[in-house]
């Protein structure tokens, strides 16, 4: 067992979409350090409910970081600002005793809240839908090497590819964008040669989306970057509006 | 935003490239104004694609700001403070990058004040309420004519003294430092933010981008300031 920590928490509670939500504070006593943060959640919640009140609402699933669904914002931080790091990966060992914790949900125009910390994420999954997928032909598992792709380019692809999806990237971003997500969708899918055939409609159509939607728009500051738990770069952002250009270009759009 | 950001840079350059004449003397600066106002309609057409670029500059930037605020339209209550305390400064956004608007809107005024003051010769707010409109210079680009000898349209302006004489007031000198100030700073981020949005700048060419664009924002600021300051302590002045 690790060292015990007593910590305040304050934490945003918001019955339902509709009701304007309000801090609250808790006593979290006792707290061993190699828990998780999510962890901490639960014992916290296991003390709500034996005191008869509503515990914290919060998403989480696979609990390793891979699934992108425990979003939350610890001390103003999407993820609380381990590089490379999901809330339900960060340890307590990395508060100290005595501290104040605030925990915020998600907060974009696009995320709703729906209760405490639970936000709705479906506009990334209707950018998805847009045009996040190749179209193949269904049938049995091709051979490994029948399409052969550039180190280079599979290295890049495997990169974007990390995404988990979990919107840190919109929470951190100072306009709410959804740049990088997309950036990162889309630029797996373009490095490859299976992705090529709807290369320009995907890109045309995932932007489209990704405004339609209520994102904010990229200025550069580099905040998503920095928060990603999966460290997906910047330049994808880039190679994304070089992208978008040349399908704009291609389709003759300009 | 990016596209007409490259047009204003350019410009930029080249205002203060011509203005850097200053220091080559009454005969080069004056000679080279005469040029300028020489392409007749051609400078027009020139007057009228900056301002037109400047015109959806502005529009383009308030849109973008309106919609990302709109974008969130519930903000945070608490700080960044991440547990890797040394990681803050990545994740809260710098300061040039936070007041573009702003540098944005200023920059603005002060061009306005700045085409009162030397394109439109407006003697009351120039802090002497000399009447730049008098100042005409003869054939040999360096003498000075009497006030009255001068005549708009066929006399050659003597740009040089209005720029010297212009800068000798303080007030106006520390306006003019403040506002390229500003512009530097907006430049600092916007520079490196137009090759991210074109799609120009990559992995090996970030770290270098970013620093590029400090170093030249610095540069630009060092340029232009060096003019008034040259004249207020009176490294330049009138022959
Ligand atoms: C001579 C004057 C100016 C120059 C040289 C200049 C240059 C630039 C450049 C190069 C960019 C980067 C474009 C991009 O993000 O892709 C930019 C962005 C921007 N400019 Fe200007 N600008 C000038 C004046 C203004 C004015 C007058 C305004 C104000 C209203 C303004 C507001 C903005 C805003 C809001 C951005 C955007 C955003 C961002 O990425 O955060 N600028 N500018
Ligand atoms: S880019 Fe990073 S921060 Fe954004 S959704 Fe994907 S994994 Fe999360
Ligand atoms: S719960 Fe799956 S990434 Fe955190």
């Amino acid at each position: 067992m690790g060292k015990l920590l007593n910590l305040k928490l304050r934490v945003w509670r918001q019955d339902n979409a509709e009701d304007s939500g309000r801090f609250e504070e808790y006593d979290a006593k006792g707290v061993d350090t190699d828990m998780s943060f999510l962890e901490m959640l639960d014992v916290v919640n296991e003390d709500l409910l034996e005191d008869g009140k509503e515990p914290i609402a919060f998403d989480s699933d696979c609990r390793e970081g891979i699934c992108g669904t425990c979003s939350m914002v610890i001390n103003g931080t999407p993820h609380g600002g381990q590089k490379g790091t999901t809330a339900c990966q960060l340890h307590m060992r990395q508060f100290s005793d005595g501290m104040t914790i605030t925990i915020e949900p998600w907060r974009a125009s696009a995320f709703p809240v729906q209760r405490d910390l639970v936000v709705n994420r479906s506009a990334f999954d209707r950018i998805q839908q847009s045009g996040g997928f190749i179209s193949v032909r269904s049938g049995s598992v091709p051979d490994a090497n029948a399409t052969p792709v550039a180190k280079e380019d599979a290295d890049l692809a495997m990169d974007a590819a990390q995404c988990i999806g979990c919107g840190a990237c919109v929470a951190a971003c100072k306009n709410a964008s959804a740049m990088l997500f997309v950036a990162a969708k889309l630029s797996h899918l373009s490095l490859v040669p299976q992705g090529q055939p709807e290369r320009e409609r995907r890109a045309l159509a995932m932007v489209q989306k990704m405004d339609e939607e209520g994102f904010g728009s990229c200025t550069v500051t580099g905040s998503c970057e920095a928060v990603c738990p999966k460290e997906i770069s910047l330049d994808f952002i880039a190679r994304m509006n070089r992208e978008y250009g040349m399908a704009l270009i291609r389709k003759g759009t300009v | 935003m990016a596209i007409t950001g490259v047009g204003l840079f350019g410009f930029i350059i080249a205002h203060l490239l011509g203005n850097l004449l200053v220091f080559a003397g009454p005969a080069a600066l004056n000679e080279y104004a005469k040029k300028l106002h020489d392409l007749g309609p051609l400078l027009w057409v020139a007057r009228l694609g900056l301002l037109g670029m400047v015109g959806l500059h502005i529009w383009s930037a308030i849109k973008l700001t309106a919609a990302n605020k709109q974008a969130r339209e519930v903000p945070y209550k608490s700080d960044v403070l991440p547990v890797d305390g040394h990681r803050r400064d990545d994740i809260a956004v710098k300061f040039a990058a936070r007041t573009m608007i702003f540098s944005g809107l200023i920059i603005v005024a002060f061009a306005f004040y700045h085409l009162a003051h030397y394109t439109w010769k407006v003697p009351q707010i120039n802090g002497i309420h000399d009447d730049f409109e008098t100042y005409y210079v003869q054939a040999d680009m360096v003498t000075s004519a009497n006030f009255t000898e001068g005549e708009q349209g066929k006399n050659p302006v003597d740009v040089y003294r209005m720029v010297v004489t212009g800068f000798k007031v303080p007030w106006v000198t520390g306006f003019y430092v403040i506002s390229v100030a500003l512009l530097c700073i907006h430049l600092s981020h916007g520079l490196s933010a137009m090759l991210q949005t074109l799609g120009i700048k990559n992995k090996n060419t970030e770290k270098w981008v970013d620093k590029g664009a400090v170093i030249f924002a610095t540069l630009l600021f060092l340029g232009y300031i060096s003019i008034p300051l040259s004249i207020i302590f009176e490294f330049v002045k009138l022959k």
